[in-house]
């Protein structure tokens, strides 16, 4: 085990690396450049945006650019954003809680709606239940979420004014009416994310559930008496659920890496939204600790996820 | 209009025939600045006179929060490193500068205790110096007094080019500063300068502390720890700032405006898009303002009869217009395309020039697409009407351009495209990826094509478009193809800055990375002299007499199409009082916004 782990992290070394390279060089040729808003301005002359130019070190050639950036990563130094000169790492976790709150509790929300749905479908396949729920997840997860979320804003927000459609991460208030304010200004995106997420959910745990519900120890299990809830939750759910806790973990990433669309509508200050908005500001050095950060718990996760896996189904060794 | 008609103007507005407030219309409408045109007034003796900012409440604070919303989020409080609007808005209400500009061109004091002018003896008749005398008794958020020091350090600050400020450009004119005394200072100009209302004025003007920046000049600029918690003079002081999100702050309790300001907290939240935060002021009533509506009016006036708000416009000096090349965009000289080596295969035909101003259809670009956020005009003539110049009149006639293209030669092929020696006029016209512009584009091919003129239409994305990066053919000042739209800004409150854009030796090409502000490669050697004398012509009406000059010479080329004039559009609502101008910030009077009860 120990051993398997090894070798899996010196296999993630030179994939991060290669990741970090195509990032690098993808948006050093991409075009753009950062200083773009200071062009359009007479006020500014050339020489400042040269200035800049030189001082943020645009100029000089991308593998120069792509060492100095690796060494300065591996001493800890992330670098520094154009557009707001603050470090990147700083901007990253300011960002992490609002991201965590909401993309977190919408992925809460998609398991515990989905699993118990998704298992009542199984057990019953073909019934009403199992068609109404089907019906719901195939428009759950075509809708996308920036028309749901704007939906929601026309009714709860300007109809009927019940919620704020402004997320707001400095909220004045203290004690339970803070709780209360945070609780109301997460309520529509996290919906949308959440039954979004719940609808695919969904469909994984009902195809899994069937998978095994008609395998032979099932059988074997009611026919020794035991209590039908009894045969569903120890002997199918937690067979069943091996290849859904590895989606699961899998999905991890994006609750570190936020929701890009529904972050911009409902203007939630996370990692997504940093993102879009370093993208639009061609701020090269916030974007590339974002994507990297990202790929780094993608390759994480994977592994937690083998891990996992071999755990609850000790039919599978770790060699 | 010329120096003579100015200066009979302005004996009107002395004797009173004329109101200040036309007089200032009238200079905008031949492309002046309102600043500007209180220059010409202010030298010409007739008195500033800057309308008392109205300001009801009788004591500072019980205003409660005031709720500002950016769709684009604020990065950083340092307004020397402001990177656009958005970021000088957030400064404003931390910082401040000596004066700033209201809606007529006056300039209103705010850290300076008066405006200098020729008759208080402040103001250097060579143009080689202005002494400003600052406000006493003015103290930092910290509690340490605000001086002259801290004056003469913003410049210093400024200068130094490794701190790599983009306020430079306001500062560099000056040579040295003398501190006269502890409340007074004196700015010694390199060359005699009229404009001398720019340096530590408006949103490049604004003071930062010394005491706590001293150490963080030059290359180190970027470690002080004050650049994301301001502390200023202003009215209100820093609680908490998250870039890109949201900033929060509290009523300055020693600001040095008696009864000011009103509101005891200041939220500003950033992101999202514009038409969401037009929704959240006008239709809602979420937000107290909201910056820079960029929204179509049809969509505001929807939002508008939501009744909690309303979109307040402002004229400014931005003009979106179409520039022709001059040059040959599609032959390589020397590595490059668009070269002043070559001359464009049909521009240099005036007749075409001319059918072209023709075939631009000005009233409906402005009635269908901007509505009230953009006023059709020529000849960088604004509103009102009554003072359009009769001879730079616009027109839109499908026919005349026909007759004139005809007269020239330029005969109609069987596929119904004129041409002449064999040359069809087909043309590639670009413009940035925005809805408005996309429209105009296509109102403009429509006009085109009834005249026999074949347009090929094409978008490039804003961040490429208006990006500096030399390696890229589709940035507009590349100029890669026949014509182009796009709006030319006049943020600063002298045309100096904005007329050099025509001039011959800044014109856009590989040698100069193409850095250089004349797009259109348009060259006029009568330009460059008047531009000359302009930039050292100390009498303002002179100077703007001159300016005037350039305008016409630009225009009547036929290269430069000026065809919408912008409007700034802010969403306040209902009850909120806020001074606005278009020659500075939207919060450039923060410490006496209010709301009526």
């Amino acid at each position: 085990m120990g051993n398997y782990l090894l070798r899996r992290l010196i296999v993630a070394v030179p994939s991060l690396l290669g990741i970090s390279l195509i990032l690098f060089v993808l948006l050093a040729l991409a075009p753009g450049d950062p200083f773009g808003e200071l062009a359009s301005n007479p006020n500014i002359p050339p020489e400042v945006r040269e200035a800049l130019r030189i001082k943020f070190g645009m100029d000089d050639p991308i593998m120069v650019r792509y060492f100095r950036w690796l060494v300065a990563m591996l001493h800890g130094d992330w670098g520094f954003s154009f557009a707001s000169r603050v470090n990147v790492d700083t901007l990253i976790l300011q960002r992490i809680p609002a991201t965590l709150y909401v993309v977190g509790t919408a992925q809460l929300l998609a398991l515990i709606v989905a699993i118990p749905v998704g298992v009542l479908a199984a057990r019953r396949p073909y019934s009403i239940f199992d068609q109404i729920a089907n019906t719901f997840a195939f428009i759950g997860f075509s809708l996308p979420t920036f028309f749901t979320g704007l939906l929601l804003i026309l009714i709860f927000s300007v109809n009927l004014g019940w919620l704020p459609f402004v997320y707001r991460a400095d909220i004045p208030a203290t004690g339970w009416m803070w709780w209360w304010e945070n609780f109301k200004q997460a309520v529509m995106p996290v919906t949308v994310l959440g039954l979004y997420q719940a609808a695919s959910y969904t469909r994984y745990v009902r195809s899994a559930v069937l998978d095994v519900i008609k395998l032979d120890y099932v059988t074997t299990a009611r026919s020794k008496g035991l209590d039908e809830s009894k045969v569903i939750v120890k002997h199918v759910v937690r067979n069943a659920l091996i290849p859904v806790v590895t989606l699961v973990a899998l999905q991890m990433p994006t609750v570190f890496g936020g929701a890009i669309v529904t972050e911009q509508i409902f203007r939630i200050p996370g990692i997504g939204s940093l993102l879009i908005s370093a993208i639009l500001a061609n701020d090269t050095p916030v974007i590339m600790a974002v994507t990297f950060v990202f790929a780094c718990l993608v390759v994480l996760f994977n592994l937690i996820a083998d891990i996992l896996y071999g755990w609850l189904d000790p039919r599978i060794s770790f060699r | 209009m010329n120096e003579r008609d100015l200066r009979n103007q302005i004996a009107d507005v002395k004797a009173g025939r004329l109101s200040r407030r036309d007089f200032v219309q009238r200079m905008i409408a031949v492309g002046l600045s309102a600043p500007l045109a209180g220059a010409m007034l202010a030298h010409s003796g007739v008195a500033q006179a800057a309308e008392p900012i109205v300001y009801k409440p009788t004591k500072a604070g019980g205003g409660g929060p005031l709720k500002l919303l950016f769709w684009q989020a604020p990065t950083l409080l340092n307004p020397h490193f402001a990177n656009g609007t958005k970021d000088q808005e957030a400064s404003r209400l931390f910082y401040e500068p000596l004066a700033g500009w209201d809606a007529d061109g006056n300039l209103v004091p705010i850290l300076a205790a008066e405006i200098p002018s020729k008759e208080n003896g402040l103001l250097a008749a060579d143009g080689l110096s202005v002494t400003w005398k600052l406000k006493q008794g003015v103290k930092w958020h910290d509690g340490k007094p605000f001086t002259a020091d801290d004056v003469i350090f913003n410049w210093e600050y400024s200068v130094n080019p490794d701190t790599a400020a983009v306020s430079v450009g306001s500062y560099r004119g000056i040579k040295s500063i003398d501190k006269i005394d502890d409340y007074t200072v004196k700015l010694n100009f390199k060359q005699p300068t009229p404009f001398w209302a720019d340096a530590f004025v408006a949103a490049y003007g604004l003071v930062i502390p010394k005491h706590l920046f001293a150490d963080y000049i030059g290359g180190k600029s970027r470690e002080a720890p004050t650049n994301l918690k301001p502390v200023g003079t202003g009215p209100y002081v820093y609680v908490d700032f998250k870039p890109g999100d949201s900033i929060s702050a509290k009523r300055n309790p020693d600001y040095h405006q008696a009864n000011r300001p009103y509101f005891d907290t200041v939220e500003v939240k950033g992101g999202g898009d514009a038409v969401s935060a037009a929704r959240a002021v006008l239709q809602t009533g979420e937000y107290d303002y909201a910056y820079n509506l960029q929204v179509e009016d049809e969509i505001l006036t929807k939002l508008e009869a939501g009744g909690q708000g309303k979109a307040q416009l402002t004229v400014t000096g931005h003009i979106e217009y179409i520039a022709l090349n001059v040059t040959d965009p599609w032959t390589e000289v020397d590595g490059e395309r668009s070269s002043v080596k070559t001359k464009h295969p049909f521009f240099t035909d005036p007749a075409v020039r001319k059918a072209i101003n023709l075939l631009i259809d000005r009233a409906a670009v402005q009635k269908f697409i901007y509505g009230r956020a953009g006023m059709a005009t020529a000849n960088f003539l604004n509103n009102p009407e009554r003072f359009r110049s009769p001879n730079n009149k616009f027109e839109f006639s499908i026919e005349k351009a026909n007759q004139i293209l005809e007269e020239a030669g330029w005969k109609k092929n069987s596929s119904g495209v004129r041409e002449k020696d064999g040359k069809p006029i087909k043309l590639v016209f670009q413009t940035s990826i925005n809805a408005p512009r996309q429209k105009n584009q296509a109102i403009i091919k429509q006009a085109f094509q009834k005249a026999g003129i074949e347009v090929e239409l094409k978008s490039v994305v804003a961040s490429v478009f208006f990006s500096s990066d030399p390696a890229n053919p589709d940035t507009y000042p590349h100029f890669y193809c026949d014509m182009e739209m796009y709006q030319t800004t006049m943020p600063q409150a002298d045309p100096q800055f904005f007329m050099n854009q025509f001039t011959s030796w800044e014109v856009a090409s590989k040698d100069n990375k193409w850095q250089g502000r004349n797009i259109s490669r348009w060259q006029n050697k009568e330009y460059d002299e008047t531009y000359k004398q302009a930039s050292s012509e100390l009498d303002p009406v002179k100077r703007a007499a001159l300016f005037i000059k350039l305008n016409d010479l630009v225009v009547q080329d036929n290269y430069i199409l000026p065809e919408i004039n912008r409007r700034n559009c802010i969403g306040l609502k209902n009850g909120m009082v806020a001074n606005k101008s278009g020659w500075d910030n939207d919060l450039w009077q923060i410490a006496n916004w209010y709301r009526e009860t």
